[in-house]
């Protein structure tokens, strides 16, 4: 049988008044990648930082491997974890040159360090730097070698937090899929620490939404996007409006969403996102053309409901329909609205 | 249950802390706790003679030279901040260079040029006969003007750093408002450099109170002096840690002024950091004015007695009696380094610890052991001289208790107390030091290194300590050059035949030998004027 890389069950964490860490529980399985997203101050970088051991829990247990790293009796110090943390800063030792930060983590004989860190630096691409100092290296290269320095000693897990965030945003999304295909490659279990909904969606295996020192819910990708457990999930994994189910029923025609889908007793909203929605010009559709926001390929249409609810509407950057035009609403074939229960 | 973090290795990190907080801690409790049981005959026979002299004269000393640092030192500072004339910007580092004059120095420097065997007066009776009124210059007042010229730098910088860091913004914005000039220096400079002031003065308060070396030379007797004599002329500590308790409650008494002075105010805000203020260029005899006012602080404070000094030991070289003195030179010098590198020592290694036990220690405990450490730069020098003596006659006492014997006459002093009484003093600015040293270091990066498996120390060793280094280097000027200038702990401490340089300065210019105390008083300046030049080269860099 297989152990969970990490098992994170009832972790709390309190600096003075405030619960940063509130009774969080979840695992990592091996070779998985696990995004941890949610607003800053939502408590996943303190949760990341309680894996890697710098500082102690509340209560709650953290095992990595199998071992217990963190209960009320013990917790070990990070250079016991082998855990390889990674930082939106790099936090490369400016002193050292970059063969020399490859290799501090690597406890060997020094022709062994010496293949290990030529190794790494070929994992990353970067061969030709290893007499180079940090300062002399761009951002994404100090990325890469930051990666490679933490991948040396052959870590159990990878913590990376906000590892993108001080990237230029057009070398994001490169760096971004390099680091996931390392990862993928030398197989190492992986938490991954974002405020970007899209970078979690494109890297989880799973997806973990955090809010409020809580889990608000941890599932696949498309789960967290299409069948968000609570309004604030669905809020922040994308642009969501929230109807009642008669305005469903009276105000959208929909095409294969009926109301018996919606459960009488269940009083809840029903989430729609712009992309499930459309129209078309009709002196009585029922709905008002409210406000227009053209981005590039897309326009995203606001609509005002006969019942005075909004929603809004993803259509091509071809449909030009002007302010007050009146408009009939409806569901994209193929899109339903979620009900979503608080 | 009772190991649960020792495991994380926090635990040696943070007791560490605690202890250097206690070493510095518990003399000043222990001359606290003094008063719990007083002997009354002492204080008795204190009220009876001199205590209450000593009590008015040190509220006076204290008054004027709080009164006569603040007026020079914001009046400069608002004078090179605020106005541009022929050399404003040089003199404005050149006001700083009296931190780098000992009042011990000056004070006998002030002495002989005016008092009543100085040339000064001299020349003044030839001029108006020979019962012409001139002032008093052996008095309070003499001491009070010493100090004023040695101690006003400190309400000088604070003053500038607040009028370039926070008045610039606020200033331009009340013009704008339609506020006149001096409408906007009255409504908002003022108020915004308040605070600074306030805590300059409460600087220059500490700083005085910490003297009874130079108040003597003007025969006035504060509480200090009188800490000194009680334990110098009866080595009774009890009697002698019991004055010491007044000389503690006017430091707290200094900063509750302070507190009070500065009012609710806390600016810590930077609109339009260094913006400052745009100055007003002066002309005419308004310019004259402001350079003769710049150069006569200087001259006084600083040039002045430096050529005074140079031309002395320069005659005293060629004199027939020969230089005597150099022959004791090297051994004065020797005695000052040994006490210069035991505190360095001491004072870094223990910084050292307590700003990495920040970082790997238990963060709430770690952080106030540091603040505790640091306020012994604010505890006078008498009060922490004596609360050494009472902590080692406690300790020599535990280890007698239990059969063992401290070497050395502890009563009478000994180089292991004037260490002690140093490293209480000058912990603070080489902590100071070494903790924005590692500041340079990012919690990252620590974190990176233990996560690569290096244990605390290993991250110490391979990773602070190289980005610390050159912080090793301040720290060490900052305590050294303190150690080296220190007056009246040694006077209070040494043990006996024990000379250092300023000993030597002090006891020549008590017996009026100035001309002989020239060299030593120019080396002591020399060193001090080290960090001084350190400061200056910072203070002119971001200047607009």
């Amino acid at each position: 049988m297989s152990t969970s890389a990490l098992r994170v069950g009832g972790v709390t964490k309190r600096f003075g008044e405030v619960v940063a860490v509130d009774d969080v529980s979840f695992d990592v399985a091996d070779t998985e990648l696990l995004a941890l997203v949610g607003p800053s101050g939502c408590g996943k970088s303190t949760l990341l930082r309680l894996i890697a051991g710098l500082f102690p829990s509340d209560g709650g247990v953290i095992e990595l491997d199998g071992v217990v790293a963190d209960d009320e009796h013990t917790s070990l110090p990070p250079e016991k974890r082998r855990v390889g943390l990674v930082f939106q800063e790099h936090a490369l030792f400016p002193h050292l040159s970059v063969a020399k930060n490859v290799g501090f983590g690597v406890r060997a004989s020094t022709s062994e360090r010496n293949s290990r860190v030529s190794e790494m630096l070929d994992l990353v691409g970067m061969s030709g730097y290893t007499d180079r100092f940090p300062h002399e290296l761009s951002g994404g290269e100090r990325q890469r070698v930051a990666l490679a320095r933490a991948l040396a000693p052959r870590p159990a897990l990878m913590l990376l937090d906000e590892p993108f965030a001080s990237l230029d945003p057009n070398l994001r999304v490169q760096i971004r899929d390099d680091v996931v295909d390392i990862l993928r490659s030398t197989r190492t279990p992986a938490v991954f620490v974002t405020h970007d909904q899209n970078e979690a969606l494109a890297v989880g295996d799973r997806v973990a939404v955090m809010n409020a020192g809580r889990v608000a819910q941890l599932d696949t990708p498309e789960q967290i996007f299409h069948r968000p457990a609570s309004r604030f999930v669905a809020s922040f994994m994308g642009e969501a409006d929230f109807l009642s189910p008669a305005d469903v029923r009276d105000g959208l025609g929909g095409h294969e969403f009926v109301a018996t889908d919606v459960d009488p007793a269940d009083s809840g909203d029903l989430m729609v996102r712009p992309d499930d929605i459309e129209f078309e010009p009709s002196a009585d559709g029922g709905a008002t053309v409210t406000g227009v926001e053209f981005r590039g390929s897309s326009r995203c249409y606001t609509l005002q409901l006969r019942s005075g609810a909004t929603v809004r509407s993803l259509r091509s950057h071809l449909v030009d329909t002007p302010i007050d035009t009146h408009v009939r609403p409806s569901l994209v074939p193929g899109h339903r609205p979620v009900p979503i229960a608080d | 249950m009772t190991i649960p973090w020792r495991r994380t290795g926090r635990g040696g990190w943070t007791w560490s802390s605690v202890l250097a907080a206690l070493l510095v801690a518990v003399p000043v409790v222990m001359v606290v706790g003094s008063v719990l049981r007083p002997s009354t005959d002492v204080w008795s026979q204190q009220w009876s003679t001199r205590l209450p002299g000593e009590l008015r004269d040190t509220a006076l000393l204290l008054v004027g030279v709080a009164i006569g640092t603040t007026v020079l030192g914001a009046g400069l500072a608002w004078l090179v901040s605020a106005y541009r004339f022929p050399g404003s910007k040089p003199f404005g580092w050149m006001l700083i260079l009296p931190l780098a004059m000992p009042s011990y120095i000056l004070g006998f420097l002030t002495l002989s040029t005016i008092g009543p065997t100085g040339p000064v007066q001299d020349w003044w009776r030839e001029q108006f006969g020979r019962d012409a009124w001139f002032p008093d210059v052996d008095s309070l007042w003499g001491a009070i003007a010493t100090f004023t010229l040695v101690l006003y730098p400190y309400v000088y910088l604070l003053s500038r750093a607040a009028l370039r860091d926070q008045a610039g913004g606020a200033y331009q914005a009340a013009r704008t408002l339609g506020a006149s000039r001096s409408e906007a220096t009255r409504r908002i400079i003022l108020p915004l450099i308040r605070p600074a002031i306030a805590a300059g003065g409460a600087v220059v308060m500490m700083e005085t109170l910490t003297d009874f070396a130079t108040v003597q030379y003007f025969g006035v007797d504060t509480v200090s002096v009188g800490v000194f004599r009680v334990w110098r002329g009866t080595y009774d500590r009890n009697a002698a840690a019991e004055i010491a308790t007044l000389v503690l409650a006017f430091a707290l008494l200094a900063i509750g002024l302070e507190r009070i002075a500065r009012g609710r105010a806390r600016f810590g805000q930077s609109g339009g950091a260094g913006a400052g203020i745009e100055p007003t260029q002066l002309r005419g005899w308004r310019a004259a004015a402001a350079v003769a006012t710049c150069l006569a602080v200087i001259l006084a404070a600083f040039a002045g007695p430096v050529v005074r000094l140079a031309a002395w030991a320069i005659q005293e070289q060629r004199s027939d009696r020969g230089t005597p003195q150099l022959d004791q030179y090297p051994d004065y010098l020797w005695n000052s380094v040994q006490l210069v590198i035991f505190a360095v020592l001491a004072c870094t290694a223990v910084a050292v610890v307590l700003a990495n036990a920040q970082r790997f220690g238990r963060p709430r405990i770690t952080k106030l052991s540091s603040r505790i450490t640091a306020m012994g730069y604010a505890v006078p020098g008498p009060v922490v001289g004596i609360g050494v003596i009472l902590a080692v006659v406690a300790l020599d006492d535990a280890l007698g208790w239990i059969g063992l014997e401290l070497p050395g006459a502890v009563a009478t002093g000994s180089i292991l107390v004037l260490v002690y009484a140093y490293f209480i003093r000058f912990l603070a600015p080489g902590l100071g030091a070494v903790e924005s040293g590692i500041g340079q270091v990012s919690d990252e990066m620590t974190a990176s290194a233990r996560t690569l498996g290096s244990g605390s120390i290993d991250t110490m060793r391979r990773v602070h300590v190289p980005l610390m280094r050159s912080s090793f280097v301040v720290a060490a000027v900052l305590v050294g050059v303190d150690a080296l200038k220190e007056l009246p702990i040694v006077l209070l401490l040494r043990p006996f035949g024990f000379d250092t340089l300023p000993v030597w300065v002090y006891n020549l210019a008590s017996e009026s030998r100035y001309q002989q105390a020239a060299l030593p008083a120019l080396s002591i300046i020399a060193v001090a004027l080290l960090p001084v030049m350190l400061l200056a080269r910072q203070l002119d860099r971001p200047d607009p």
